[in-house]
């Protein structure tokens, strides 16, 4: 897809909402966390604190890896070490 | 059209009272503050129905007047010199946002050494940063300029934020008549219409102030640079409207016997009512002396400086800034137009009424007198401090130059 800005003036530094959906900030990570959920506790610290909001507590913790820049906050926030920040290949 | 006779600061507030503001957002600072305290008394007798917004800082009056405006509404803030420089960084932001603010600045000294009185070193130093600026003279000037500044602000080839520079005290507590145009008619002159730069929206959700990379940045840079660009143009069509419908004429320079002058005087703000008068003086002893003010000084009117100075001897620059180590700044701009003319005028750069040092007509006359001495026995190489104390200096260990 073209970038907008590409298309017409934007005159200031504006996308329309949305543009995250086809933005995809995962491709910025170098690491990645890994859940071992045998580990897991259900707490909840990696849901609370994840800046980016790609840990869905619904659904076992998982990480949707298309948006999760790899920052390890997770990682240092849980207590019993379940997450593990593996250097992406 | 109603007369009153005001300050230039209620010059201003009532400029923006008769562009309907819609949002006042400020912080009081010597000498400024009386234009808020106008604006906020205008709202409170319920003759402008504006948000007044008492802010805790200028950085957040000139955030909150981001916020508005983002919102769509006609926002107004007015400063000096500290409170100015607290702001400095919003003020970039409005300006790259494309936000058509409008903003009195009653010029003061940055400080140390501490001063509450006028020079132009508080709006230089926002000089790039994508405002225009307007050099006002009279209390008139101020009021009118400010409904210009709306016009040319929120027109669709412009859209960047416009500075009303009132030299503090000698213009902001100076009383005057002033003739207030009639809210029909600034309405017809300066209509508010739908906002033309991306606003807040939430029928239309927006990412607005994005982190930008290389890949665009200049293009930016390079979009505001010629919206200022343009800007001349759309100044002067207001400025011919403004006259069409008010009967007062603005112009970005404005000059005085400068036909036949072999030394020309330029000046900003105030000094050039002074400048003025020194010129029929000066005449009357047969010196052949013309004046020029800049009354519009971003965007730069380079092209009007270059016809109106092309056939001078000496072009003398005063300027109340200074750019430390060399010289004033206003002649920079000057002299940039001038180089690369062929012959081009001897220019000369001259400093004077720092820090509220009065510019009398003694000191343009001094001025003149140095730049018509200097003309005969060739090119000096600095600038010259016109009213510096010598002998203060001296006993500093500072030879004055």
């Amino acid at each position: 897809m073209p970038h907008p800005w590409l298309k017409e003036r934007p005159l200031t530094p504006c996308l329309r909402g949305g543009f995250s959906t086809v933005n995809q900030t995962g491709s910025w990570r170098v690491i990645r966390p890994v859940l071992d959920i045998s580990k897991c506790r259900d707490c909840s610290m990696c849901w609370l604190y994840c800046p980016e909001g790609v840990i869905d507590r619904e659904n076992n913790y998982s990480i949707d890896y298309d948006y999760c820049k790899g920052c390890g906050v997770c990682a240092v926030e849980c207590p019993v070490d379940a997450i593990e920040m593996v250097k992406e290949e | 059209m109603a007369s009153v006779f005001v300050s230039g600061n209620m010059a201003a507030a009532i400029g923006a009272r008769q562009a309907e503001v819609n949002v006042v957002a400020a912080y009081p600072i010597t000498p400024q503050t009386s234009i808020v305290e106008y604006l906020a008394k205008f709202v409170a007798d319920g003759e402008l129905d504006a948000q007044t917004i008492p802010v805790e800082s200028e950085h957040s009056a000139m955030a909150a007047c981001i916020g508005a405006s983002l919102a769509g509404a006609r926002a107004f803030t007015a400063s000096s010199s500290q409170g100015l420089a607290l702001m400095h960084e919003p003020v970039f932001a409005a300006a790259g946002l494309r936000l058509p603010l409008v903003m009195a600045v009653a010029n003061r000294a940055l400080s140390h050494p501490v001063t509450i009185w006028s020079d132009h070193s508080d709006s230089m130093a926002e000089r790039d940063s994508g405002w225009l600026q307007f050099y006002c003279e009279t209390c008139q000037e101020v009021l009118d300029t400010i409904i210009i500044g709306y016009r040319v602000a929120e027109d669709a080839r412009v859209l960047l934020p416009a500075m009303v520079c009132l030299d503090g005290f000698y213009l902001s507590h100076l009383s005057e008549p002033v003739s207030v145009p009639a809210i029909e008619d600034v309405r017809r002159f300066a209509p508010k219409s739908a906002p033309k730069y991306p606003i807040l929206d939430v029928d239309d959700p927006k990412s607005i102030g994005l982190v930008i990379s290389p890949d665009f940045f200049t293009e930016f840079v390079y979009d505001k640079h010629a919206s200022m660009s343009m800007a001349r143009d759309v100044t002067e069509e207001a400025f011919a409207e403004f006259e069409r419908m008010f009967g007062r004429r603005y112009s970005h320079l404005e000059s005085y016997r400068i036909d036949d002058a072999e030394v020309v005087l330029v000046g900003m703000g105030t000094m050039a009512g002074t400048i003025r008068v020194a010129v029929d003086g000066l005449r009357a002893r047969g010196m052949r002396v013309g004046a020029l003010k800049i009354k519009t000084y971003r965007p730069f009117p380079g092209e009007e400086i270059r016809r109106a100075l092309r056939g001078a001897r000496v072009v003398a620059v005063v300027d109340r800034a200074v750019t430390y180590g060399t010289g004033g700044i206003a002649y920079y701009d000057v002299a940039r137009e001038l180089v690369n003319e062929s012959p081009h005028p001897l220019l000369l750069d001259f400093v004077a009424g720092i820090g509220g040092r009065d510019i009398t007509v003694d000191t343009i006359n001094r001025v003149a007198e140095q730049a018509l001495a200097v003309s005969l026995d060739g090119r000096r190489d600095d600038v010259t401090w016109v009213d510096a104390n010598k002998e203060t200096l001296a006993i500093w260990g500072l030879a004055l130059r």
